[in-house]
């Protein structure tokens, strides 16, 4: 395992069922230190490229390597160093939360099972260990899921909808520990369907929809470059809405509230910054408003949908290589 | 899980960082028994096992009936000592109930944790597929080994404590003392025990394969039944010392005198035709099969 190499590199990766295609050449990029936002629908292939970066099914094309190391030929020393779950974490009803985390500790060997307690402690279980977890709750479990994946002391983890199911303190209190987990230098790879969540934690992301990515990079470029917002309060913010309606590279002009609501791109709300001072427009306030995650993840999957190969609104040209070259004739099929 | 809980324990630093010593199949082995001794499947076959031969006893000790004029020596042997009764179960059970005891568990054994979804979660630590299916195959055995052996020891203890520590008839007619006969009906399990492994064998191989416990058990007891009918039907004599069913008697050739080796060797190289295809294919499919399951 390279120490330098990077925790998460997929190329290509492909995953096919029969005639259905579940993953369509994913390409991933997850660096040291990121707490990285796999997002995407039901359907998308995020578990099933979480799957076979786990090393739990084979890509039918296209490789992943975790620290340098491809799970199809390294096999378990592909995950030295790297810990997490997909799905919902599972774990034998008929044993006790410390039996089980005993067990995995066994199968982990490297000291891990002095860590059972420590473990325990972080995710507040200790006055259950003895408990038969056929007889915990969804959020017992997925606190028991983060303990067995402490044990292996990580520097990648991989979750995959860690906060399903938990109550909202609950959530808080994973949004919490996905947070120390990361301040401590863990990368983490979180795949969510909690576009706030991601927006809290996340610093880069990647969104896939119909297995294929239609966006990867830092959270923070979309916000600013997908689709910015802008309040515009000016001397005559009738005429300037005329002004702005008119002005190429405005997607969007509407009264407020308070003033104008704009849709452009940085660039072309200087430009009609110009244009209304030509009109002899006055601009009291130009205000930029970042959209949201939420707002963005739905241009991307829903317009992605309609037509594969037209860029998003809003979305960085470039940034998305596989929605440019993908065609409607290898659209993935929804595959849960 | 409150931001006062205790922070998470340290991933080690890049420089800080050795190579981990990785669990040995030994390790995942042990953890399988005691994950077999955690079930209550587990007690249910050997509580059938137990059962048998104690009504059995219970019910030959009420009647006291003699067996003059019985197909079996030792059937005539049964209440003239207590020995004659784990030989007699071993004739009573070798077609059927063990084969299914040992099914019960190997037909299980992977396809149990592909349903529940536990597979993924020890696939995913430092343990490669090859040594979870080599621990998970060992525990089958070892599980099918115990249940023949229990078997034996239950029978040994009824029978005696009904029929007393008496010499035994051989076979071949002779007569065996009472130590030497005890030896030899734990050797004539032991004996057993080659087809009986290889049954669970074929148990893994359907369990990696069909990953449903229930088909894989069932599965494998349908195997050990087609290739009884078809060990009885007339015109495939020939085929008949090839059979997996056959070898279940080879164990007898302990009990004459002189020892008769011949169906015990034949026994041990075609069982092993049997069961090293059946681990291999099973090995192999798992090494390469998707875990989706869960």
């Amino acid at each position: 395992m390279s120490d330098d190499a990077q925790p998460v590199r997929a190329r290509g990766l492909v995953k096919r069922y029969d005639d259905v295609l579940a993953v369509d050449h994913i390409d991933l990029n997850v660096h040291a230190g990121d707490v990285y936002g796999f997002l995407g629908p039901n359907g998308a292939g995020k578990t099933t490229t979480l799957r076979m970066a786990l090393g739990l099914i084979m890509p039918s094309e296209g490789t992943v390597e975790l620290f340098g190391r491809d799970p199809v030929r390294y096999g378990a020393r592909a995950l030295e160093g790297v810990a997490g779950f997909v799905e919902a974490p599972r774990f034998y009803p008929y044993l006790s939360a410390r039996k089980n985390l005993e067990l995995l500790a066994a199968l982990d060997g490297d000291g891990a099972s002095a860590r059972i307690d420590e473990v325990l402690a972080v995710v507040e279980l200790t006055p259950r260990a003895a408990h038969k977890v056929g007889g915990y709750s969804h959020g017992m479990r997925q606190r028991l899921g983060i303990a067995a994946a402490l044990l292996r002391r990580p520097r990648l983890l991989i979750l995959d909808e860690p906060a399903t199911g938990l109550d909202p303190a609950g959530m808080r209190d994973m949004r919490e520990l996905i947070r120390r987990l990361a301040e401590q230098g863990i990368t983490v790879l979180l795949s969510s369907h909690q576009l706030p969540e991601v927006q809290e934690l996340c610093d880069r992301v990647a969104i896939v929809d119909a297995g294929r990515v239609v966006y990867e990079g830092a959270l923070a470029d979309l916000r600013r470059q997908g689709g910015a917002s802008y309040r515009l309060h000016t001397t005559d913010d009738a005429r300037a809405l005329h002004v702005a309606r008119n002005h190429p590279g405005v997607e969007h002009a509407a009264e407020g509230e308070h003033g104008l609501v704009l849709h452009a791109h940085e660039r072309d709300v200087g430009e009609l910054s110009l244009a209304l001072a030509r009109e002899g427009i006055g601009v009291l306030a130009l205000t930029p408003e970042l959209a949201t995650l939420e707002d963005l993840f739905f241009r991307l999957t829903e317009d992605a949908g309609a037509d594969a190969t037209t860029q998003a609104p809003g979305v960085p040209t470039g940034a998305t290589p596989a929605a440019a070259t993908a065609t409607p004739a290898t659209r993935a099929v929804e595959i849960a | 899980m409150s931001a006062a809980a205790g922070a998470a324990p340290a991933a080690p630093s890049a420089g800080a960082r050795v190579r981990p010593r990785r669990p040995s199949v030994l390790t995942v082995y042990r953890w399988e028994l005691r994950k077999l001794r955690s079930q209550k499947r587990t007690y249910l076959g050997f509580a059938l096992i137990v059962l048998l031969p104690l009504i059995f006893v219970i019910v030959e000790h009420i009647h006291q009936r003699q067996h003059r004029g019985a197909n079996s020596v030792f059937a005539s042997e049964i209440t003239r000592s207590g020995l004659a009764t784990p030989v007699l179960m071993l004739t009573f059970l070798v077609l059927f109930m063990l084969p299914l005891v040992a099914a019960l568990v190997a037909g299980d054994i992977l396809a149990n944790e592909d349903g529940n979804g536990t597979l993924k979660t020890i696939l995913t630590r430092s343990v490669d597929r090859g040594q979870v299916f080599a621990a998970k195959a060992l525990a089958a055995m070892t599980y099918a080994a115990a249940a023949a052996f229990l078997s034996a020891a239950v029978a040994t203890v009824a029978g005696v404590a009904s029929w007393g520590f008496h010499s035994l008839i051989s076979l071949s007619g002779t007569t065996v003392s009472a130590p030497e006969a005890l030896l030899l009906v734990f050797a004539a399990n032991a004996v057993y025990l080659i087809p009986l492994l290889t049954v669970a064998s074929i148990g893994v191989l359907l369990s990696t394969v069909t990953r449903n416990s229930a088909a894989a058990v069932v599965a494998t007891i349908g195997a050990v039944i087609l290739l009884d009918i078809v060990s009885a039907i007339p015109g495939l004599e020939g085929i008949r010392p090839y059979l997996l069913t056959q070898q279940f008697e080879a164990w007898q050739g302990l009990l004459r005198t002189p020892t008769d080796w011949t169906p015990i060797a034949h026994s041990a190289w075609l069982c092993a035709l049997y069961a090293l295809p059946a681990l291999l294919a099973g090995y192999l499919v798992f090494l390469r099969r998707d875990v989706a399951g869960g």
